[in-house]
């Protein structure tokens, strides 16, 4: 346990996102140049006249903080007729009991109410059920079918990740799966971490792993993750997605995904060289009927490297192919 | 005078006649079918006197040929009208006859805070098959609403008008009266669509700008859209829930129900405008009529003309108008245009007039992105025009114009709930609503709110007090201050009768309706001793509002967005007041 925990470079390789992404994309700096925003133009207070480009300049130059009592800001409009303090309240407002109904209503009535009214005004949780891929695709070497999917169950801030995935013929059985369950945390606005233990069931030996990742909206709308596995044989792996939706109309849906793979050791046994093992990258189009059901065609590029595709040919497989696909998304 | 019963049934029959086919079923009270009555409103079921029962239940409710389950007030949806007289003292038994428990706030009321009706802050709730008995002094007059304050019942149909007559008459004169009841009706229950929302936050939302559809009619440009991705945010992102699901009524009827108020050509009818929604802020407005707004919030105001209002969830404004002999589309258009709820003003039943057609959805600006203290600078207008003689294709915006700078807001935890914080917001109470900027006509904005007569009771306030708003738009996680109320965030605490200013500061992209209960605050709108009194305020995006009270009601008050689903996903609190009453029991 010790040992596997000293995570070395897969995990980092694939960590190295989290701070960025977990932030803001304006701590680089720049996070709002170019301020000609659409619509601005209407707005009425934006009258093309006079513009003071001294105004502009002592924006340009106030470097990293440009508080507002260090720039030409506070001189905006504001109506507070003089400063009023913020201070903290008088003394006579912690006087009292600290819930005035108690003194109305009996006890266990109010603290049982409170309990309720907490939990209903942010405490909620909820229940999806996504099914990302389900799909079949056809190319040289046969068809095959995949699936991807996951159950996140929990509040706003800390929920419970069942995740799963594989691939099989379409005449045969089912070739490689995996079921994670993890614990997920958020991070920041738009990255939860995700830790938990994978089980994957594969052709030859199985194996279990701990899993640490971080998946999340990054700018520009891409949705990424990246998980790094370190199993109880002691190899260490990593996988990172990214995929983007590019809405066409307001059903049809463009969706270009890339995957990879990465192995910090040979490890003959379940077939996979050391490096990159494998990319699978590609488009999907869908069409949603409704958000929870949408049919999709794509096309996919399965490619392996190395002593991976190797392993793959040695043993009759086909390390590099191109396949059609036709699936189907949905959630509930 | 006529007979209202009489002219009432013969309506009704041309109303039933005009909803082709569509029977006005018994679920409404009569004051929400068309109305007839000269002053006062209601019909014979409104409910006045001291001792007033209501009951809560599940009701069938049928709309478009498709029946759901309503959670009504005796029977109906929306509930019956109570009508009081300022001055006088009601009780007000409610009994649930629901299987989980229940509540009913009186919204805008000024109560003792025991009898608001909020469970867990106010009072334990309603358990089923228990009666709640409220009572209270009418102190004001004016128009209000009641809605329950538990598990989104206020979605499901639990809503009602209040109409309280003033002790010395009302200020305005008018000849005849009716009430708008503006709603948001789903077969989806308020849970299933919270849940929805956080599994996807544009699920309702079929107005993007995509590729090949603009449904705003301005294409975006790569530059454009690079811009908002490398936010994760979207210019299109008007409304969460929008007409993909919810059907908008006027006076619990459907727009080809077609709600038609009956007038005598040039009378002066007076509209008891409520926004009772669950999510949907209105564009009010009935072409060919101006509108002229008489009170806000059920406190006079002095009559200001317009022609279109932006209302927010549980706002009411009166108006008054003067129709000709003709009939008038009273139209409300949701506030990201996907859907609309109409009635008919008209003289004589069956008449109907023009249905204008929907515009083009809204687009967020940069000021709706809190950058609004750059227009607002001097010499600073005209932006984009500044901007394009940037000396490398615009300013570089460094430190504080970041989406995310916690310098810009220091009260606020920037916790996963926080996407955004803007950067420059500014007093946007003279600025018009959300996509109504281009607009040819006159449009209400708060600084043409003014109390009728110089005010007295109007002093500065010793303290000020910051609210920022906050939220989570991919996680559909809404705050103040970026702390749900689940995370047992600390009240906002007053001294009694101290005089404090809230300021309201609009860090997300939506606009908020923030109510406080118990009060009626002070707007603060640059009117002196004319400050209008209101109980909600919209507050636009990347912008801030402020208002004044005086802490003179003593006890715990909830405070949140009226967005129901923004309030149950975290964006609530509680203002204390302190000391309570002597022995306070
Ligand atoms: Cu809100």
């Amino acid at each position: 346990m010790k040992q596997a925990l000293a995570i070395p470079a897969a995990l980092a390789a694939a960590l190295w996102l989290t701070p960025a992404l977990a932030q803001s994309p304006s701590h680089d700096g720049h996070g709002m140049s170019g301020m000609d925003m659409p619509g601005m133009k209407d707005s009425p207070a934006a009258e093309p006249s006079d513009a003071k480009p001294d105004a502009m300049q002592g924006m340009d130059h106030s470097g990293h903080t440009m508080t507002m009592d260090a720039s030409p800001m506070h001189a905006m409009p504001m109506k507070s007729d003089g400063a009023i303090p913020q201070s903290p309240p008088p003394p006579a407002a912690q006087s009292g009991p600290a819930h005035a109904a108690d003194a109305f209503y009996p006890d266990g009535e109010m603290a049982h109410a409170r309990e309720m009214v907490t939990h209903e005004m942010g405490g909620l949780k909820t229940t999806v059920v996504m099914v990302d891929r389900l799909e079949a695709q056809t190319g040289k070497g046969g068809g095959s079918w995949a699936w991807e999917g996951a159950l996140r169950t929990g509040g706003d801030i800390d929920r419970l990740w069942i995740k799963t995935e594989g691939e099989g013929e379409l005449d045969g059985g089912i070739d490689d799966s995996e079921v994670q369950a993890l614990w997920g945390h958020a991070i920041g606005p738009w990255f939860d971490l995700q830790a938990g233990v994978r089980q994957q069931f594969m052709p030859g030996p199985d194996r279990t792993q701990l899993s640490v990742g971080v998946e999340g909206l990054a700018p520009y709308m891409f949705d990424i993750s990246a998980e790094a596995f370190v199993s109880t044989q002691g190899e260490f792996t990593a996988k990172i997605g990214a995929e983007i939706d590019q809405r066409l109309t307001q059903r049809l849906i463009l969706q270009p995904r890339v995957e990879a793979n990465l192995s910090a050791q040979d490890v003959p046994e379940i077939g996979l060289g050391a490096g990159v093992t494998s990319l699978q990258t590609g488009v999907r189009l869908r069409y949603e009927f409704r958000r929870e059901f949408a049919p999709y065609v794509g096309v996919e590029w399965q490619k392996q490297f190395g002593r991976t595709a190797d392993y793959t040919r040695a043993d009759g497989g086909n390390a590099d192919r191109v396949v059609a696909l036709v699936g189907l998304r949905a959630w509930f | 005078m006529l007979n209202p019963t009489l002219h009432r049934r013969a309506l009704l029959g041309g109303a039933l006649a005009a909803g082709g086919g569509a029977a006005i079923s018994a679920l409404f009270p009569q004051w929400a079918r068309a109305q007839t009555a000269h002053l006062p409103a209601g019909g014979a079921d409104a409910l006045t006197g001291e001792e007033i029962a209501l009951s809560i239940a599940r009701t069938p409710f049928t709309l478009g040929g498709r029946t759901g389950s309503a959670t009504t007030v005796n029977g109906t949806l929306p509930g019956p009208l109570i009508r009081l007289r300022e001055g006088q003292d009601v009780r007000l038994s409610v009994t649930n006859h629901l299987d989980v428990d229940s509540s009913i706030h009186w919204h805008g009321l000024l109560v003792p805070f025991q009898m608001d009706g909020v469970p867990g802050v106010t009072f334990p709730g309603i358990r089923p098959n228990e009666t709640f008995r409220y009572g209270f002094p009418i102190r004001q007059s004016g128009t209000y609403w009641y809605h329950s304050h538990s598990g989104g019942q206020e979605g499901t149909g639990l809503i009602g008008p209040i109409v309280i007559d003033p002790a010395a008459g009302e200020r305005v004169h008018a000849d005849r009266e009716m009430i708008v009841m503006l709603s948001d009706w789903s077969f989806m229950t308020p849970m299933e669509i919270l849940r929805k929302l956080k599994a996807q936050p544009d699920y309702f939302n079929y107005q993007q700008q995509a590729w090949f559809e603009a449904p705003s009619g301005k294409p975006m440009s790569v530059a454009d859209k690079l811009k908002w991705g490398r936010m994760r945010m979207s210019p299109s992102d008007i409304a969460d829930v929008t007409g993909a699901t919810y059907t908008y009524l006027v006076n619990g009827q459907g727009p080809d129900a077609n709600w038609t108020g009956l007038f005598r050509p040039g009378e002066r009818v007076r509209l008891r405008v409520i926004n009772s929604s669950a999510m949907t802020i209105f564009n009010l407005r009935i072409p060919g009529l101006p509108l002229t707004v008489v009170a806000a919030d059920g406190s006079d105001v002095k009559p200001v003309e317009t022609d279109e209002i932006q209302i927010g969830v549980a706002e009411t404004y009166d108006l008054i108008v003067t129709p000709d002999d003709r009939a008038y589309t009273l139209f409300a258009e949701s506030v990201d245009r996907s859907g609309y709820a109409r009635g008919t003003l008209a003289p004589r039943a069956g008449m109907t007039a023009p249905i204008p057609p929907l515009r083009k959805p809204p687009l967020l600006t940069m000021k709706d992105m809190g950058m609004g203290g750059m227009a607002g600078m001097a010499g600073m207008s005209g932006m984009d025009h500044a901007m394009n003689h940037g000396a490398d294709g615009g300013m570089k915006m460094h430190g504080s114009m970041s989406m995310r700078d916690p310098a810009n807001a220091p009260g606020v935890a920037l916790t996963p709930g926080v996407d955004m914080i803007a950067p420059m917001p500014v007093d946007r109470t003279g600025d018009r609503g959300l996509g109504l900027d281009g607009v040819k006509h006159r449009v209400l904005v708060y600084t043409d709110l003014e109390a009728p007569e110089p005010r007295h009771d109007i002093s500065p306030p010793t303290r000020e007090i910051v609210v920022h708003l906050t939220g989570n738009m991919e996680r559909y996680m809404w705050s103040f201050d970026g702390r749900r109320f689940s995370e047992i965030v600390e009240p906002i605490r007053l001294a009694r009768d101290e005089r404090v200013r809230f300021k309201l500061v609009n860090e997300t992209m939506m606009t908020h309706p923030i109510h406080l209960h118990g009060f009626l605050f002070d707007l603060v709108n640059g009117k002196g001793d004319r400050l209008p009194k209101k109980h909600t305020v919209n507050v636009l995006p990347g912008g801030f509002v402020a208002f004044d009270l005086t802490a003179d009601e003593p006890g715990d008050w909830a405070f949140h967005c009226h967005l129901l689903l923004h309030m149950m996903s975290g964006m609530f609190n509680v203002v204390t007041v302190r000391p309570l009453d002597g022995g306070a029991a």
